[in-house]
């Protein structure tokens, strides 16, 4: 049994070589130069905080009018205000009350919006009520408004002023938690821990703080900043603590002196804003590290770029065999990658893949997740992922060519699509736009590109949902997608792929998602409609039954190649591959009960 | 069969015929409250009763909304029982408060169905192996050595351990929840859909694993799937859902064979087999079906 | 969808009403010698004490709101206790300086992050990381420095606008648009920064759903999809980020409207907080509310409706 994990048949990823990924947040952070300047920004404004006043050269407040509006020199570095004291010296000062006050705002905020999320997400009921319906008034105040009329009921003392701010805040906080908490009570895991007997003060340090804990010190990083504008504003405003030297003051002074000294404004509303950059580049380097690099690809990618194609397969499988001259579909040595993340590289996901479909034929792609079967099927309909890259290969339809060596052709794949080439998709609900009629999402395409009529597209809406077995046609046309059914919305689809008529029926596993009653009942459909129409269909899928019950041929993938392809019953009877031979033994029809399905290769 | 009798185990030996239930359901009705002021409570299952023995798999199959997974939830605690009662080893368990089902964790467990969500992703295999055995005051050392049992009995190997869920596949996920809920030796597993999210070659070792471990433990399993081939092929007994009714249960090979009930013989023939002839036959069978009912 | 409504309103007037008790009793309860203070230092024991029954001031708080609430229903905010104006009326003159500004400052945002949210959620490419980098520095200058830098460059240095004043609407178009055109920006500027990266967020999400897919292909043209589907789907996160950036302009302007001598409310609550006129104090914090209530009902209709599933509940 152990070994049969390492078995060449049936290989299981194996665990990875490299030692475990945990590197914590902190230590991604500092692998971002973002990351590491905001950090020793922050460094020094906390340093200077601390020991500001000892190593200021001048009393901050001590005034000396013969010395009003000095420009800088060795002497007064940063030169002299209106009333001729240190600016530098001021500055250094009023280091202090920034931390002081954004560290009031944070905890406050912090101890009030965990504790109440906390409770209010695991436990729910009125307190989840209460709770949302506090958070919602706090977070329609104005904090700014909120806190004049504190400042004139409370007073105006720095920690009374950022406590009022903290609870304001502490919404935001509140909400955070109880998302998150409420997300991670419905967790898998977090019933498993119940059906183990954790108690639940034990589950909520276990597993909901520890995932809480990385976005609310995002949160609390933004919220740093926040407090520091509004402390500042606050001191901008006159509703400052009474005598105490702060940037907002002197931002006051300067502003009230800006026509006869322009300088004196410089120096705050340096300090302020790159104290408050300081935090918002360290939240923004901080959910790079949680989250990983936002991904940016490029929409056009240049037919010049060197990226390195990993070679994940050494001896490719000869499948570039002849197709037929009239073949519909004609697919030779596709090859389709993704970049990785990070590193100037692709990874192949479908490799020299070849194959091709006949006018008129049902064509099975089988296999297992990561076998690169859709990724094929959405390279034939122009529709890959906009990171996805073509790497190789040619596809031809009916004399057009669609890919040729490696280069797509979006206009001439976009011309067929919707007209010749059809698709249906494997989830039905997500499929179709839930904020359009059924009807509106049927007919746009016939009146758009099949140049029909309003008035026709309707009927012929009408008529196309009747040849899908839909009995109530004109319910559903003014229906939207959460009032119908999983099947109900899959024969829309269907409706709405044959409406042109096509030649080719690109399926990716369109009976997956639905129920083994439900999936028997469209299979009927689409091998009725096939016939009727006359159409060729691509059917992607991983299950043999799928394909016995509809295709006409048969190719299995693997990994991204092609093992194997051939007529359905030569395959599913007398399969040539052991790839092959190990999925078929894996299933379980035909079985005796309790019995081995897999080999024991010891 | 008194209510103190202790749960901890007696160590019997397997195969010993012993029929007296593990677990029995009866008329279980569960409702979840429709979250609108003064709609009335929809009732998720209507009078459902099952029995399972002792080393033997009672299995489930029924289409979505057929209130199968909440079958099994209502047995471990997690979803609102109405009425009914839910016998575990001869104890009433129906609505066992917290400290009783703490209790229970030692011999009644569960596999879920999506190996990516039921294993914390943060926390090491090690962790979440010894996470039950934490609960039960488990030393250091003695976990460790469990730990290290318990991923040889699923046929992972013992580094396994220091690293995080994400780092495995689906199927070794897998074989992770089926270790932490053979931590503490069990008595019953609760298997709610545990291949359904894994490819065939996949699935065919994990339900490998699951039968051999029933033959090594003598643990019974509730074994809950939509795939009437899984059900068929794992399970001693079958019980057919539908609607939150069970509308037929029986031997295994009786109900598959010879389906007495019109739903069982329709789920039965719409599952497509893999050979093209056979699968031409069933299909006008279902269609010949189909048309008598209607 | 009229259940919704009222439960909406009903909801909207209790938070009205619950900022209305906390506001009276933390002015109220916490206000000093007010008496003393408006008739200054040589005022007689006598003065003070009769200046207090002319306020109120002896009577039990309970009954001084219930007093202050009766009216407040009826639009009637009392009389400042420091000019004796109606304050009402003084609010019906300061609003529409503050509103016009901030109205003017959501549309730019809304305008402005909406072209620059969408368009780098679609090419991505460079505009996207500008956007990035962006959003990062216009977090990162607060609204009033902001204001503070435009005033030094434009009204100082250039001199191409106004430093200081508001000229009315009513009074001269020109004169308007110059006298809110750097408050407008210093207030802007932060605001479009977190908007636009929000909405390309939502854009980018509303992308990547399945339904996009599968109407490329039907053969709809990207263009419609975008313009119809995508933009349909991701109005909804738009509104809500605009509703919340509107909050945080009512609090923004106060400092604006300090730096630019505009006559609004928010130069009125400073005001009237180092003169302790609680009257017009409650008149700005219940008017400010009510007009955030308003403005979130409005938001939450047009999401309601916007979605199908509320619309038909």
């Amino acid at each position: 049994m152990t070994d049969s994990l390492a078995s060449p048949i049936l290989p299981e990823v194996e665990i990875g070589e490299t030692p475990t990924a945990r590197s914590g947040m902190l230590r991604r952070l500092l692998h971002d130069p973002a990351g590491v300047v905001a950090l020793s920004l922050l460094l020094v404004v906390v340093v200077i905080g601390i020991i500001g006043p000892w190593i200021a050269p001048y009393d901050p407040s001590h005034a000396a009018l013969s010395q009003a509006f000095k420009s800088p020199s060795g002497q007064h570095w940063l030169g002299t205000d209106s009333a001729g004291r240190d600016i530098f010296s001021r500055i250094l000062a009023g280091t202090r009350g920034t931390i002081v006050s954004a560290a009031i705002a944070i905890a406050v905020a912090e101890v009030v919006g965990v504790t109440t999320g906390l409770v209010a997400g695991y436990y729910g009921k009125w307190m989840d009520l209460l709770g949302n319906w506090v958070s919602n008034i706090l977070l329609s105040l104005p904090a700014v408004i909120v806190l004049i009329a504190s400042a004139a009921a409370l007073g105006k003392a720095v920690a009374i002023s950022m406590t009022v701010f903290g609870v304001l805040v502490s919404a935001g906080v509140y909400r955070l938690t109880r998302s998150t908490v409420r997300t991670v009570r419905n967790e898998l895991y977090v019933d498993a821990a119940r059906v183990s007997g954790v108690r639940d003060m034990s589950i909520i340090g276990r597993h909901i703080l520890y995932v809480v804990r990385s976005p609310l010190i995002i949160q609390a990083a933004v919220l740093a900043g926040f407090a520091i504008t509004i402390q500042a504003s606050l001191e901008f405003l006159g509703l400052g603590q009474p005598g105490s030297v702060t940037w907002g003051v002197m931002l006051n002074e300067g502003v009230t002196n800006i026509y006869t000294n322009t300088d004196l404004v410089l120096w705050p509303a340096i300090a302020i804003t790159l104290t408050v950059a300081t935090f918002v580049v360290l939240g923004s380097a901080l959910r790079d590290a949680l989250e990983g690099r936002p991904a940016t690809p490029r929409r056009r990618r240049s037919r010049h770029e060197p990226a390195r194609v990993l070679a994940a397969h050494a001896g490719v499988v000869g499948s570039a065999m002849s197709a037929p001259t009239d073949a519909l579909l004609t697919v030779r040595n596709l090859g389709i990658g993704y970049p990785i993340a990070g590193r100037d590289a692709i990874r192949p996901v479908v490799e020299d893949v070849s194959f091709h479909v006949n006018p008129g034929e049902v064509l099975g792609i089988v296999g297992e997740s990561g076998s690169g079967k859709t990724q094929t099927a959405f390279a034939i309909l122009g529709l890959l992922p906009l990171e996805a890259r073509v790497l190789s290969g040619s596809v031809d339809f009916a004399g057009h060519q669609l890919i040729k060596n490696g280069d797509t052709a979006p206009k001439e794949i976009s011309a067929l699509r919707g007209r010749r080439i059809a698709y249906i998709p494997q989830e039905p609900l997500s499929n179709l736009d839930p904020n359009f009629t059924i009807g509106h999402q049927l007919t746009r395409p016939l009146v758009k590109k099949l140049g029909l009529s309003k008035a026709d597209a309707k009927k012929r809406a009408l008529e196309l949902l009747d040849s899908v077995g839909i009995a109530d046609a004109q319910r559903v046309v003014r229906s939207y997608a959460h009032q119908i059914s999983g099947g109900m919305a899959q024969r829309v689809l269907i409706a709405g792929a044959i409406s042109c008529k096509p030649d080719l029926l690109v399926a990716d596993e369109p009976t997956t998602a639905l129920d083994v009653t439900v999936q028997a009942d469209v299979l009927d459909l689409l091998r009725d409609l096939q016939q009727q129409l006359g159409m060729a269909m691509l059917m992607v899928t991983h299950n043999f039954g799928v394909v016995s019950d509809i295709c006409d041929r048969v190719v299995v993938m693997q990994s991204g190649l092609l093992v194997e392809s051939g007529d359905v019953t030569t395959v599913l009877r007398s399969p040539r591959e052991p790839y092959t031979q190990s999925l078929l033994r894996a299933m379980l029809h035909n079985k005796p009960p309790m019995t081995r399905l897999t080999a024991d290769v010891d | 069969m008194s209510i103190s009798q202790p749960l901890t185990r007696a160590d019997d030996p397997v195969g010993q015929p012993d029929e007296r239930p593990v677990l029995r359901v009866d008329n279980l009705v569960v409702e979840y409250p429709s979250g609108r002021f003064r709609r009335p409570p929809v009732r998720v299952l209507h009078e459902v009763s099952i029995s399972i023995n002792r080393s033997q798999t009672l299995g489930l199959v029924g289409e979505s909304g057929s209130g199968k997974t909440t079958l099994g939830r209502a047995i471990l605690g997690l979803a609102p029982v109405r009425s009914g009662k839910i016998t575990f080893l001869g104890r009433d368990i129906t609505h066992a408060a917290r400290r009783e089902r703490r209790q229970l964790g030692a011999d009644l467990q569960v596999v879920f169905q999506d190996p990516y969500t039921s294993l914390n992703p943060s926390m090491r295999v090690a962790d979440i192996l010894s996470e039950p055995l934490r609960v039960r005051g488990y030393g250091k050392a003695a976990g460790r050595e469990r730990v290290r049992e318990l991923l040889d009995r699923v046929a992972l190997p013992t580094n396994a351990a220091d690293r995080l869920p994400r780092e495995f596949s689906g199927g070794q996920r897998q074989r992770v929840a089926i270790a932490r809920a053979l931590a503490l030796s069990p008595k019953l597993i609760i298997c709610d859909e545990p291949v359904s999210a894994l490819d065939l070659s996949t699935q065919a070792r994990v339900l490998d694993l699951l039968l051999e471990i029933q033959r090594d433990t003598g643990v019974a399993y509730l074994f809950v799937s939509h795939d009437l081939d899984v059900v068929r092929h794992v399970s001693h007994d079958v019980a057919v859902m539908l609607h939150g009714d069970i509308v037929e249960q029986g031997p295994s090979a009786q109900v598959i064979e010879d389906p007495q009930h019109a739903y069982t013989q329709r789920l039965l023939l719409a599952s497509p087999v893999p050979d093209p002839d056979e699968q031409r036959e069933r299909r006008e069978q279902r269609r010949r079906v189909l048309a008598e009912s209607t | 969808m009229l259940n919704f409504i009222v439960r909406r309103i009903v909801v909207g007037i209790v938070a009205i009403w619950v900022v209305s008790v906390l506001t009276f009793a933390g002015l109220n309860a916490a206000g000093g010698d007010v008496a003393r203070k408006l008739l200054g230092e040589s005022a007689t024991p006598q003065q003070v004490k009769s200046k207090q029954v002319e306020l109120g001031l002896n009577r039990p708080l309970v009954s001084r709101y219930w007093d202050w609430l009766s009216h407040a229903v009826r639009g009637d905010f009392g009389r400042s206790w420091f000019d004796g104006q109606p304050v009402s009326n003084t609010i019906q003159t300061r609003l529409p300086t503050t509103l016009s500004v901030v109205a003017v400052t959501v549309l730019v945002v809304a305008v402005v992050s909406v072209l620059i949210g969408v368009t780098a959620a679609v090419r991505r490419g460079w505009i996207d990381r500008a956007l990035q980098l962006g959003s990062i520095g216009g977090a990162s200058v607060p609204q009033f420095i902001a204001a503070v830098i435009l005033v030094t460059i434009f009204a100082i240095h250039l001199r191409w606008l106004p430093a200081t004043g508001y000229v009315p609407l009513g009074t001269s178009f020109s004169g308007w648009t110059k006298s809110i055109t750097l408050p407008v920006i210093a207030l802007a500027l932060a605001a479009i920064a977190s908007a636009a990266q929000q909405v390309r967020s939502a854009v980018i999400a509303e992308l990547s759903r399945d339904y996009v897919r599968t109407l490329q292909g039907r053969g709809l043209a990207r263009s419609e999809i975008l313009f119809k589907h995508v933009l349909r789907g991701a109005a909804p996160a738009a509104l809500t980020i605009l509703s919340l950036q509107f909050i945080g302009l009512l609090g923004g302007i106060v400092v604006i409207e300090q730096i630019f001598a505009l006559p609004g409310i928010g130069v009125l609550a400073v005001q009237s907080t180092s003169e302790g006129d609680t009257p017009v104090l409650m008149g700005i914090v219940v008017s400010t509310v009510t007009i955030v209530v308003v403005v979130n009902l409005i938001v939450d209709l047009a999401i309601g409706w916007l979605n199908p599933k509320a619309r038909l509940a």
